[in-house]
């Protein structure tokens, strides 16, 4: 009786009932590659006049005391779970000080992406496709400050696909789209978790824009996995 | 022939030439806008973020806004000039074929502004590339109307006709030359390939970079530019660097069998001297423009000293056509008399 029981859960919540998340950390190693200082934006006060000091690019963001290396993307490959983008709930892609927040963001194939300017000036929300290996735009759209939020839902999975505004040629951000839901972005620490993840065998990848992807074999048990990866500083800035 | 100078139109003359200024100038502010990646700062056309061209405040050409607006703000004059200048030669000039190059030259700039506004509305980059190549061949357009409507024309077609075919060949081969290489500048400019390798002469530190997976990933890993590059890319540029390399040979070849045929202080050879020394200078401005980390001001003056060059080979090939026609058989002769014309047959 208990394991018809337990059966029907099973056929009612599916696998979700023993799903389990992935989680790791992602460190970085050596010295980071010096930021770019953003001093086109000084003469632009409507930018500049919402920060303290002229900003720097953060193209590796690295935290000091632990090494932790954050704006990571990590997801799984070949699984064979679709996306449930329709129903997430909408990533948000913000402007503040003529600046993008995050620079670096995921989400899922169908997942409404919300674009606001929070700035007192206009941007134009420039997004390009780089897959092929060549730049191709794929709308282009003005945001007054103060004006409407702007959305877009991508078909189909791309890493790395690009913002830019071409007001402020400095404004870049890129967003990585999946067509299943298991991926997340290290924060600040280098931490990540992918959550609801069914047990199993999977390949793991992680992958920065700048010095590319790593993967390793996982397997996910009812209690979890983790997987913990390893970046060394590129060449030339060692 | 001696009586036709009394027929050339001076105000014309000169009208033609102040809209091959303003047109260089166009060229100028069109290459601002694409060093500035500023070609989709105004995502609306024609009108400019909902106003009218005309009536966008200035307190709002801020960053990119500023030249993509003045570029299509002068494009208007541009376009206002090409105009009259159609007009007049139409009113004006005696020869037919003139007319209907003012009429090509009008056609060309109404052809030029609406791929522009394409260009951005369509939001296809591809015609980014097709706009700045058309640019350059109306400008050229314009030179040559400039020339055709001068007084100079008129001298070049009594002097003595001593070009020889082998070297008007040969001018016309590297104007060619020119304009395949316009055409991958402007593709490189519209794929942002002119960051793709950083040093000069060298590539990577090689003569011919890696382009393996594994090279590309370093390369991006190791670079302070915000863009990935791609394989592509730097094959692009590799191409570029080729093709400027074989421009030069063939620039230093006809310079020397102009100076050698026609003599130090042939016009001819005075013109492949400047036409060597501009390609030397634009040479030097794209190894600056790598250099420089693609600084915009050197991109646009590389994109600049290109026009130039090409202009001057094109109008160096009219030139040669015309200084060798006699020299020619007589079919050769009646066929050029068609496609330039002669001012005394059809007066
Ligand atoms: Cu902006």
């Amino acid at each position: 009786m208990k394991k018809t029981l337990l059966s029907a859960v099973i056929a009612i919540f599916g696998v979700q009932i023993f799903a389990a998340d992935i989680t790791g950390t992602i460190t970085f190693k050596g010295t980071p590659p010096a930021e770019n200082s953003l001093t086109e934006m000084e003469s632009m006060s409507d930018c500049i006049s919402m920060h303290d000091t002229t900003p720097t690019t953060h193209f590796y963001v690295v935290n000091s005391t632990n090494g932790g290396f954050g704006d990571v993307v990590v997801y799984l490959k070949n699984v064979s779970a679709k996306s449930t983008g329709a129903s997430a709930k909408p990533a948000v892609l913000d402007q503040v000080g003529c600046l993008y927040t995050p620079g670096i963001m995921a989400i899922q194939t169908g997942q409404t992406l919300t674009v606001k300017n929070s700035d007192p000036c206009n941007h134009n929300v420039h997004g390009i496709s780089e897959a092929n290996g060549k730049e191709t735009t794929i709308f282009n759209d003005q945001q007054p400050s103060g004006g409407a939020e702007l959305t877009y839902t991508f078909d189909k999975p791309e890493m790395f696909f690009k913002f830019e505004c071409n007001i402020h040629p400095w404004m870049k951000a890129w967003v990585c789209i999946f067509d299943h839901p298991y991926f997340a972005v290290t924060d600040a620490d280098g931490k990540f978790t992918i959550k609801n993840v069914p047990p199993g065998k999977y390949t793991i990848e992680a992958n920065h824009r700048k010095l590319g992807a790593q993967s390793q074999e996982i397997e996910v048990k009812d209690s979890g996995a983790t997987a913990n990866f390893t970046f060394n500083a590129p060449a030339a800035a060692k | 022939m001696n009586d036709s100078a009394a027929k050339i139109n001076r105000p014309l003359h000169w009208f033609a030439i102040a809209t091959a200024i303003a047109t260089f100038l166009l060229l100028g502010a069109g290459g601002l806008v694409t060093s500035h990646e500023a070609g989709m700062s105004v995502p609306d056309w024609p009108n400019s973020y909902g106003y009218n061209m005309f009536a966008f405040p200035p307190s709002k050409w801020v960053g990119g806004i500023f030249y993509e607006h003045t570029h299509r703000l002068w494009a208007t004059v541009v376009g206002l000039m090409t105009t009259i200048l159609a007009v007049w030669i139409f009113a004006k000039d005696f020869r037919k074929w003139m007319k209907w190059l003012g009429v090509a030259a009008f056609l060309g700039v109404i052809a030029q502004g609406v791929l522009g506004g394409l260009r951005v509305t369509m939001k296809m980059d591809d015609l980014g590339v097709v706009h700045g190549v058309v640019g350059q061949s109306f400008f050229v357009l314009i030179c040559a109307i400039a020339l055709f409507t001068g007084g100079l024309w008129q001298k070049i077609s009594e002097q003595k006709l001593n070009v020889s075919r082998g070297l008007r060949n040969l001018v016309l081969a590297t104007t060619v030359l020119i304009f395949l290489q316009l055409i991958l500048g402007a593709t490189m400019r519209g794929q942002h390939a002119g960051l793709a390798i950083p040093d000069f002469p060298t590539a990577y530190g090689k003569i011919w970079p890696d382009t393996s997976a594994q090279a590309v990933a370093n390369y991006n890993a190791a670079s302070k530019n915000p863009e990935n590059i791609t394989a592509f890319q730097i094959n692009l540029q590799m191409v570029h660097r080729a093709m400027a390399l074989t421009i030069f040979v063939f620039i230093c070849v006809t310079a020397f069998f102009a100076w050698r045929k026609l003599g130090a202080r042939d016009s001819f050879a005075k013109f492949a001297f400047f036409w060597f020394a501009l390609i030397i200078v634009q040479i030097t401005l794209g190894a600056a423009t790598i250099l420089t980390n693609k600084a915009a001001d050197v991109a646009t003056a590389h994109v600049l000293v290109g026009a130039l060059s090409l202009a001057i080979g094109a109008l160096g090939c009219i030139i040669a056509f015309r200084r060798s026609l006699r020299t020619a058989t007589v079919e050769n002769q009646n066929a050029a008399v068609i496609a330039f014309g002669n001012l005394a047959a059809n007066k």
